[in-house]
């Protein structure tokens, strides 16, 4: 009887570090966009470059989580994810790019010629319409994808392929100028969001804000999902798929609902990347994005709830340094860090502190 | 080939000879749960049901009947089609031919797998198979028969007699102890236990049992046999097993499965004692 004991006074510890260091970066992330108010002059002030780099991370950070709880918790390895992302940015960059052109068509369609809108981008003018199109477009697309392969009981390495073959299709029609969303070039060049200019203090403070709030959001509901009976279904699924059918489960309905609402998060981690990076272009939709964010998910340890976030900042705060310092080593690096976690690290970092934690 | 069957039935449990009358008249009839016509006291009904994977027969024209309340155990060689037949009551194999009743009114050919085990057939694997990255208690919380859809899972709690009955089925199947282990760390037997458990809680009408008691200790076996036992009569059951010691503490009627089709049925002196079934295991 000694054992268990210990063992949750030891996890009841570990609750209490992770409750704390929580809170830390939660302080820590609402504190750097004020201080990123202050004037150039004073020492505290950080950067316009800091504040969009760590945004962007915590997108990526959304995506990472939205993807462990397909993979992590359901089994369902996605290498399709940055579609979902790129189709929620592109439904934002929709709105900036008519609130750049005010009256007269988008500059990328005055290029090609067109003299008047496609019908995809009526109402596109209208925040509330495009916020709508942000949760509608990478929703849809997975709720009718996700229908027929989970009907079909596709699963394993032949869902995964499909996955990066639907992403790949859809980086092959965004690059065309036809599909009338400016072509390899994408959109950029924005101006101002609900009025306010995208590249002042103030909007990026509050893009910022926005984001960690998503984040949070993402993580609470995250969270909800772990603790209910639904998250342990989907471990089931995970597991032993055939045992929960004789149990009286329907899975496809279990996979659906977490496989649309991925997207969905994805979507609107996508929508808040956009306006704070200032461009998006179909590469991101490109299979190696997705597979990326497999990694972080991978190196964070999936199946938990931290681990992902751990993973896309880790890696990403690499890349940002990689990437300056060694640019053409890092795909190598990050190739490599992709083979050590798989041979060393099954459970991911979050699995190391766990281990020491026990020791 | 158009096999045989030997009919070994007491023709007053048979319920061809009787149409369930008799079987009403002591109550039998009213055994099984609501929702499930079992007016003629047959739970579980297959007629000529064939099964052909690539030309090989899996089954052929096989006839089987399980009364309401029965424990019925079936055994055969390997590759008799043991594990086809639960596949077929189970919808996971779809027969080429034939018919397969649940009840009176449950046409299982066209029932999906989730339909199937929703009306009250319950299925142990041959390999045990429990959800090993969550807890025993979670394992037969996810197993209890409850509202099982999405929206209901979203927001499930369970009330203080769902917990009272996973309680009792913890003691019941002795692993009380170990409710917050995880199922993966189990040991064999234990995880035997856990999924007869899982079956318990899920309530099944029909349960069937695919080798039990695989790997158990020889104590373990006589207390599933015990088990096994004590629910026949509130459930039907049908226990595919080759342990013969086993079959014949537990058993009171016995089908022979050879080559897709049965070969004999009756208690199993009877059984042993047909010249076929010696020849087909002997291979006189």
């Amino acid at each position: 009887m000694n054992q268990p004991l210990m063992v949750t006074a030891a996890q009841r510890a570990g609750t209490q570090v992770t409750v704390a260091v929580g809170v830390v970066i939660l302080a820590l992330l609402i504190a750097l966009p004020l201080l990123s108010l202050l004037p150039e002059s004073n020492s505290l002030q950080v950067s316009a470059y800091t504040l969009t780099l760590v945004g962007k991370i915590l997108c990526y950070a959304i995506v990472a989580l939205a993807l462990d709880l397909v993979w992590g918790y359901a089994g369902l390895l996605s290498l399709g994810h940055g579609l979902f992302f790129a189709l929620g940015g592109y439904a934002m960059g929709m709105y900036l790019m008519r609130e750049a052109s005010g009256d007269g068509l988008p500059a990328f369609m005055t290029f090609l010629s067109w003299t008047e809108l496609p019908w995809y981008w009526v109402g596109t003018q209208h925040f509330l319409w495009a916020m709508c199109l942000v949760v509608l477009a990478p929703g849809l697309l997975a709720l009718v994808f996700g229908f027929f392969a989970f009907r079909s009981r596709i699963k394993g390495v032949y869902f995964s392929i499909m996955t990066q073959a639907l992403t790949f299709a859809g980086m092959l029609l965004f690059f065309r100028n036809e599909t009338g969303f400016g072509g390899n070039n994408g959109f950029t060049n924005f101006r101002s969001i609900l009025g306010f200019s995208i590249t002042s203090q103030g909007t990026r403070a509050v893009l910022f804000l926005l984001t960690v709030a998503l984040l949070a959001g993402s993580l609470f509901v995250g969270w909800r999902l772990a603790r209910s009976k639904f998250g342990r279904v989907l471990t089931a699924v995970r597991d032993a798929e055939n045992r929960l059918m004789f149990c009286g489960y329907d899975p496809r309905g279990f996979k659906l609902f977490v496989w649309v609402l991925s997207a969905v998060l994805c979507g609107l981690a996508g929508a808040l990347y956009v306006p704070q990076v200032g461009i998006i272009n179909p590469s991101e939709m490109s299979p190696t994005n997705s597979i990326e964010a497999a990694v972080w998910v991978a190196l964070g340890g999936r199946g938990t709830l931290i681990g992902p976030l751990l993973g896309a900042g880790l890696v990403n705060g690499m890349k940002s340094w990689f990437t300056v310092a060694f640019p053409e080593y890092w795909l190598f690096f990050l190739g490599a860090l992709f083979i050590v976690v798989t041979l060393y690290l099954p459970k991911g970092v979050i699995g190391l502190i766990k281990k020491r934690g026990e020791q | 080939m158009k096999s045989t069957p030997t009919p070994a039935f007491d023709p007053v449990l048979d319920p061809n000879s009787d149409a369930g009358t008799s079987r009403d008249a002591i109550g039998l009839g009213q055994v099984a749960g609501k929702g499930l016509n079992t007016l003629h006291g047959t739970i579980l009904t297959l007629e000529d049901i064939s099964v052909s994977f690539d030309g090989f027969k899996a089954l052929n024209d096989l006839n089987l009947y399980i009364r309401v309340g029965e424990l019925r155990c079936i055994i055969g060689p390997n590759g008799a089609g043991k594990t086809t037949l639960m596949d077929v009551i189970t919808g996971k194999t779809r027969p080429s031919h034939g018919k397969a009743w649940f009840g009176e009114t449950l046409d299982l050919t066209k029932m999906s797998e989730v339909q199937i085990a929703q009306a009250g057939i319950g299925r142990k694997f041959q390999k045990p198979t429990v959800f090993e990255a969550l807890s025993v208690f979670e394992n037969l919380e996810l197993a209890q028969k409850t509202d099982k859809s999405v929206w209901a899972s979203l927001r499930a709690k369970l009330n203080g007699e769902q917990r009272d009955r996973i309680d009792e089925v913890l003691e019941t199947i002795r692993l009380s102890a170990s409710m917050s282990r995880l199922a993966g760390l189990l040991s064999h037997g234990q995880k035997q236990f856990l999924e007869i458990g899982m079956l318990l809680v899920q309530d099944p009408q029909l349960l069937l049992l695919d080798e039990p008691v695989a790997g158990m200790t020889d104590a373990e076996t006589e207390f599933t046999a015990e088990l096994f036992k004590s629910l026949a009569g509130k459930h039907s059951l049908m226990v595919v097993e080759h342990d013969m010691g086993f079959v014949g503490s537990i058993a009171d009627h016995v089908t022979v499965l050879h080559q897709g089709s049965v070969l004999a049925e009756g208690s199993l002196e009877d059984v042993q004692a047909d010249e076929r079934v010696i020849e087909v295991y002997l291979g006189r």
